[in-house]
């Protein structure tokens, strides 16, 4: 402390701390320091007055107690009179106790506000420094409200001392970080620019820090100081080690002003001006060639102030990205660095060299150190290093080496750091796919790679695999093998079970002509490692059983005992179950017609970009930006697009991704497919008798898509309604309640009641999930002209809904006039941070306005005649594309809402229906008549009412009822 | 089982390190330091867990004791172990401090050899262990001197070694209890309860077979209803009229026979020669309160402070109190302190925080008041004073329970001395345990 030294050392403190160091326990200190708490509160008991020596000797004292970790409450007062001592000493204990024990009480701050101010405007140097020093340790918001406009004034004033400048640039910087609305520059930015121009150095070593912070900010205002930044760095950069004496450091001319004038530049795109950029240049230039010169001193700060500068220059260089003989300099510079002993330089050297891989000048520079790097991956002892090494090769790949690296990674894997493998993973699968010209490459090595690291392949990768393989219709047979082979090792990871089942069950015939590798052994060999596997794994293998019956008639028997033994019908897994009972009522049940229908081939997935380059943005998370950029750019130049701008493009096509639940083969169980029905009892029917099995498969495959559509519909915008709404619309034409709408996360129940041209629905939204969704809302919209045609009117919904909770919604709808679309509804919420956004048609339709009519036969046919105008008649004559049974469709008119006449027409087949269609503007009348005709398959669907939009629309919804 | 067991010292440097098991390293002795002597917040649990080994401490004076395990371990007998452990300390060489330690290292490892067995706790009485493990340096025995002590660490009765012979014999008998109490401003017990001793020492000859009585509820209770007769050959006269009391637990000494004592409830054992504490217990109901405290204290303004306690005496005026401490706590605000007090010495003690006022001695059914002002330096600190209890320290001539010792009868069938030529001496000692009452 170098207020002892001053003679007036404090002897009384010198004793109390020895006290405190030589106490044997705990307890003992605790008692010395309440003693000593004790006696200072009797000394500053307010009737004595101290003076300054002993005040500054008991605030030390407290200082000094605070600092031992236990609480001081008093002092503070004591603390302030002495920031009005005109001793430096005194004022120095002062401001100390005070940027440590900062206290929020009001009348203090104010205190010693008016003792700072009061240092500020003294013309003593070391009085303002002080005061700067404590404005910058405390740093809080009421200082800067206090002085934010006061210092700039002392920074750029002329008569100000260096040493005050300096203190003044930082502690601007400190406010200005901390507030950064309270630091207004305006009119002092030219002047604090200027300060680059400062004689002293401390004074421009200072203010950059500050200009690089400001203008980071609002880059435009500083624009003036990359010219200053610039032949400020040329200057040093040229001036010889001897020339700047106290800023020369191991023989390296100011090295941290360099590197914070390069920091700076970087700020800025390249100078436009040629002088200055000739310049800079030349600078980089020197720069460069200084890191050529043999070392001045052997000392490491030497090297370590030159290299910093080196690899400062580089990184603007990379900045700049314009000066391809400077990027290629650059990098032979870094090449050098690759086989240097200092583990830190290297991999500072590989770092740089990502970025630099990136640059089209470059790429081809970089590339010429492949050997290094891949010895570097092989040979490193630092982990750091070689995954930097690892970092560096992924960014080199490009089609002429792809092969080469892939392999080397490849063979790195197996005995890679475990933290770093599920990377690894993700890159050589990307490059793998990026640059395979030949696809039967590309299957080797993904399959090598879910067997060398198994684990660590994640889903996306496993599925990316079966997407090409689909996709391709040259790789499939050789896919097939190669898995078939594959498999049988005795012992395989489950990720290649799923490859070899998905592969087999799809494409299994096209290696079945081998007898090595015939039906039977296909299927006994994936069979064999059925037992093994998690719940998942097994569901898709039954899938893929399933698949062999079709593709194999011979296997049926074999595969039917399988699906019949207790472990898979009884099993405890419901999915398992229910495929399995499933799967042996399809295969028993339906026509080899129809399973060739429902177990056809996959047809190939939409192209679209690789899912596993999004997982591996996401793994490196937020602080790799540069490496993301890099992705980029990457991107840019391989694919010739050269926008950067592509990742909100990539983010958008990732969306597009199947979900990883998605079941691929699109025989997910029949649970979604029934989503209408709400018993479980039921599911069975519903799947045979309304959608059929031949639908089965297509519908289920829908709904694999839109459980996944919801999730990635990121924007604030309300998400187009799903493609599947129309469907969803006609199931609820004859119906009033069911499940609206299902995914993972969302169920939305709905039940409704309609009178005369009134309705009313209930909207239960279900949180399937157990963390609670926040900001949820609904908006029930209107689109066009139904704005005037329906008034629905809503209640909000609660913001939060708790997990696994479910929330209601009533809405009241009122029919004015006929109409033809279906209001929408859009749900907004937020799942774990991720907004999902949901839009659906609200199953609201004409017929639901329906009032039902009994009349006579003769009565009927009156008014049948009546309504014989051309437009007041809609026909429709469609197959049938469920079963025609009579009560089932007895069951559908009469939940359409209107009357079923019986015993009008006089073809007992017929049916014959009548109602009254209530809106607020009119009341229309309806009549129908179907006609089916069993041999035919066929019906007949006539509608007369007095309007004909309305006879057209309800001939249209009833006709997807059949 | 106990891995290993360290002593330290305050700067947590080790003094003494045995490992018994090889799941115990080196590296647990710095653990240890690291996450409990030295840990930044003070370690308040005495069981400690790191790195899937458990530390069991205790500390005396300014040396930490720890026992080591990985395995999971009874924490209970962990700690009787070295309670044990540090009464083997003190009988062996006095007050447990590092020079001690220091100094005896050499005895302290041999101790350890012979207590813990592959880290299984083994006899730990001192008494036999005085006859094997000796501060003199080896002493030739003679054959039989090894074969007795052979058979009598390896036999039945392992505390007491026969062939014992004294001219007079004699028997002293101490009942220590330390009261406990949490009272009110208004004078409700909030909590009150007695741990007790019976600490004996015995200079019979032979191996005499002891029986020892108490007024304990249970055998009272059910002499009354049986009208057993032993009842007054046990008497020694002295409180006849005196009523019974109820014993919540206890423990015994491992020479007392516990199926005797589970069977019929009488506590009968053969003694180890010199002295045993032969039984350890508590009791909650009807507590006799040596002391009552009554405390005002008024706030004056906000600098200053009026505190008044007084004491009363609650016992036969007959007896006397001894070494009787009042600590009133003051506020942590305090700058000055002036105490009157009629009886004794107050004085305020910075260091603790606390007016400390000692009184000598004081008879039965007195009264005695402190008053002090105190005077505060204003803070801005808001927080308000949490006004800790007022604690009290004295010691009392008779048992706070109530217990009285009815007899102790020995026999000793093969010598012919009987239990009228023992000379014994019963002595009550009451004493405060934390004695608190809320101001």
């Amino acid at each position: 402390m170098p207020a002892v030294s001053k003679g007036d050392g404090m002897r009384g403190l010198a004793v109390f701390i020895s006290d405190i160091r030589n106490c044997k326990s705990k307890e003992a200190e605790i008692k010395r320091i309440n003693k000593e708490l004790a006696n200072i509160r009797s000394k500053f008991k307010g009737d004595k007055a101290l003076d300054g020596y002993s005040k500054k000797k008991y605030v030390c004292k407290l200082l000094f107690i605070f600092l031992l970790g236990h609480d001081i409450d008093f002092g503070h007062m004591e603390a302030v009179n002495l920031l009005s001592s005109n001793k430096y000493t005194e004022k120095q204990i002062g401001y100390l106790f005070i940027s440590v024990l900062v206290n929020s009480n009001s009348e203090l701050i104010r205190l010693i506000n008016n003792a700072i101010k009061n240092d500020l405007s003294s013309r003593n140097p070391t009085f303002m420094c002080l005061a700067l020093h404590c404005i910058a340790n405390v740093g809080s918001r009421e200082m800067a409200e206090a002085f934010a406009g006061e210092i700039p004034r002392i920074l750029v004033a002329g008569d100000t001392m260096d040493s005050v400048k300096q203190s003044a640039a930082l502690c601007l910087l400190r406010l200005y970080k901390a507030s950064p609305d309270l630091v207004l520059m305006g009119e002092w930015t030219s002047r604090v620019v200027h300060l680059l121009n400062d004689q002293h150095m401390g004074v421009v070593t200072a203010a950059i820090s500050l200009i690089t912070c400001l203008s980071s900010k609002n880059p435009d205002e500083f624009k003036t100081c990359v010219s200053l930044a610039v032949s400020r760095l040329s200057r040093i950069v040229s001036s010889a080690s001897t020339d700047l004496q106290d800023y020369t450091y191991y023989f390296v001319p100011a090295p941290w002003l360099s590197c914070k004038l390069l920091r700076l530049l970087q700020c800025y795109p390249p100078p436009e001006d040629g002088a200055v950029k000739g310049r800079l240049v030349e600078c980089l230039e020197t720069i460069l060639n200084k890191a050529q010169e043999p070392p001045k001193s052997k000392k490491v700060q030497h090297s370590n102030a030159k290299n910093a500068i080196l690899f400062e220059a580089i990184s603007l260089i990379i900045h700049y990205d314009s000066e391809p003989n400077l990027l290629v300099r650059a990098c032979n510079q870094l090449g050098q660095f690759l086989q240097h002993r200092e583990t830190n330089l290297r991999y500072l050297a590989l770092e740089s060299m990502c970025t630099l891989a990136s640059s089209e000048f470059s790429h081809e520079a970089v590339k010429t150190h492949i050997e290094t790097v891949i010895n570097a991956l092989k040979t490193e002892r630092d982990v750091s290093v070689r995954q930097r090494a690892a970092d560096l090769l992924y960014a080199m790949c490009d089609r002429s080496n792809a092969k080469q690296i892939v392999a080397e990674m490849l063979s790195y894997l197996e005995t890679a750091d475990y933290s770093i493998r599920e990377e690894m993973v993700l890159k050589v699968a990307i490059l793998a796919e990026k640059y395979a010209v030949d696809y039967s490459w590309y299957v080797d090595t993904i399959l090598n790679l879910i067997r060398i690291a198994g684990d660590y392949v994640s889903e996306e990768v496993w599925y990316r695999v079966i997407q090409i393989v689909i996709n391709r219709d040259d790789v499939q047979g050789y896919a097939a093998k190669t898995v078939f082979e594959a498999l049988q090792a005795p012992a395989c990871h489950e990720n290649m079970v799923k490859v070899g089942g998905y592969i087999l069950g799809e494409f299994g015939n096209l290696i079945a002509g081998d007898p090595r590798s015939s039906p039977l052994v296909q299927f006994n060999l994936l069979h064999s490692k059925f037992h093994l596997c998690s719940v998942p794994t097994r569901a898709l293998l039954l899938s893929a059983y399933i698949k062999f019956i079709n593709l194999f008639p011979e296997t049926k028997a074999t595969i039917q005992e399988v699906l019949r033994s207790d472990s898979q019908i009884r099993n405890s897994d419901v999915e398992l179950q229910q495929r399995a009972v499933e799967y042996l009522k399809l295969s028993s049940i339906a026509s080899t017609d129809v399973l060739a229908t429902v177990l056809e081939e996959m047809p190939p997935f939409p192209e679209r970009e690789s899912s596993i380059l999004a997982k591996l943005k996401k793994k490196k998370g937020p602080g790799a930006v540069s490496v993301e950029l890099e992705d980029g750019k990457e991107r840019g130049e391989l694919n010739g697009g050269g926008d950067r701008g592509g990742e909100a493009a990539i983010a958008a096509s990732n969306a597009s991704t199947p979900s990883p639940s998605a079941d691929l083969l699109g025989l997910r169980s029949a649970a979604p497919v029934s989503g209408a029905a709400p018993s479980a009892g039921s599911l069975l029917v519903d799947v045979f008798s309304e959608a059929g099995p031949a639908a089965s498969s297509a519908g289920v495959n829908d709904d694999g898509f839109l459980s996944s559509a919801p999730p990635s519909a990121a924007s604030e915008d309300p998400a187009p309604p799903l493609p599947e709404s129309d469907e969803l619309l006609n199931k609820f034409v004859c119906k009033n309640n069911g499940v609206l709408f299902e995914n993972q996360l969302l169920q939305i129940g709905i039940k409704s009641e309609y009178r005369q041209n009134l309705g009313r629905m209930y909207l239960f939204y279900g949180n399937k999930t157990s963390v609670q969704f926040v900001s949820f809302s609904t908006t029930v919209s209107c689109p066009g002209e139904l704005q005037s045609q329906l008034n629905v009117q809503t209640k909000t919904v609660e913001p939060l809904v708790e997990g696994g909770a479910q929330v209601q919604q009533v809405i009241n709808i009122e029919c004015l006039t006929d109409f033809i679309d279906a209001p929408l509804l859009n749900i907004k919420f937020r799942y774990g941070g991720a907004l999902q956004n949901i839009s659906l048609k609200l199953p609201v339709t004409i017929n639901k306005f329906f009032q039902p009519t009994e009349m006579a036969a003769a009565d009927f046919f009156q008014r049948w005649k009546q309504l014989s105008q051309p437009q007041q008649e809609a026909q429709k004559i469609f197959k049938a594309s469920h079963g025609m049974d009579t009560e089932v469709l007895k069951a559908k008119l009469l939940g359409l809402g209107t009357a079923l006449l019986e015993n009008v027409d006089p073809n007992p087949e017929n049916y014959v229906c009548a109602g009254v269609i209530q809106t607020k503007a009119q009341q229309v009348g309806c009549l129908l008549r179907l006609e089916p005709n069993a041999q035919a398959q066929m019906y007949r669907l006539t509608l007369r009412s007095s309007k004909d939009t309305v006879s057209q629309r309800v001939c249209d919804l009833l006709a997807e009822q059949f | 089982m106990i891995g290993g067991l360290f002593i330290y010292n305050h700067k947590g440097e080790v003094l003494i390190s045995r490992v018994y098991r090889d799941d115990i390293g080196r590296n647990a002795v710095d653990a240890f330091r690291v996450n409990v002597i030295h840990a930044r917040q003070q370690v308040r649990s005495p069981v400690t867990n790191i790195a899937r080994t458990s530390f069991f401490h205790v500390k005396r004076s300014n040396i930490w004791l720890a026992a080591v395990t990985k395995q999971n371990v009874n924490a209970a007998m962990v700690f009787e172990f070295l309670y044990k452990m540090c009464d083997v300390m003190t009988a062996y060489f006095g007050k447990i401090s590092e020079e001690n330690i220091k100094n005896n290292f050499v005895l302290i490892y041999e101790l350890l050899d012979e207590i813990l067995d592959f880290g299984y706790p083994q006899n730990s009485e001192t008494g036999a262990l005085k006859t094997f493990i000796t501060q003199t340096g080896i002493k030739s025995q003679s054959k039989e001197e090894q074969s007795q002590i052979t058979s009598q660490v390896t036999g039945q009765i392992g505390w007491r070694r026969e062939g014992i012979k004294y001219r007079r014999n004699e028997l002293f008998l101490d009942v220590l209890e330390s009261v406990n109490l949490l009272m009110s401003p208004q004078g409700q017990v909030l909590s009150a309860h007695v741990s007790g001793r019976v600490v004996m020492k015995s200079y019979l000859s032979g191996m005499p077979e002891c029986k020892f009585g108490m007024n304990d509820k249970i055998v009272i209770d059910k002499q009354g209803k049986g009208g057993a007769s032993e009842e007054a050959a046990g008497k020694s006269g002295g409180g006849g009229g005196k009523q019974s009391i109820a014993i919540d637990d206890c423990t015994f000494h491992q020479c007392v026979r516990l199926s005797k004592f589970d069977a019929e409830r009488s506590i009968s054992f053969i003694p180890p020669d010199g002295e045993c504490e032969l039984m350890r217990y508590r009791t909650t109901k009807d507590i006799i309160l040596p002391f009552r405290v009554i405390p005002l204290v008024r706030e004056v303004g906000r600098t200053k402070l009026e505190v008044k306690v007084v004491i009363k005496s609650n016992f036969k005026p007959s007896l006397l109190a001894q070494k009787i401490e009042v600590r009133i706590p003051t506020p942590l605000n305090t700058s000055g302190v002036q105490v009157i007090c009629m009886k004794g010495k107050a004085k305020y003690k910075a260091s603790e925080n606390a007016i400390v006022w000692k009184i000598k001695r004081m008879a039965g059914m007195k009264e005695s008041q402190i008053s002090a002002e105190i005077e505060l330096l204003p803070t801005n600190d808001k927080k308000k004073w949490a006004r800790p209890p007022i604690s009290m320290n004295f010691e009392v001539p008779f048992a706070p329970s109530g217990l009285k010792v009815r007899y102790l009868k020995v026999f000793e069938p093969k010598l012919n001395y009987s239990d009228h030529d023992v000379i014994k001496w019963v002595r009550y000692i009451g004493r405060s345990g934390i004695y608190e009452t809320r101001c």
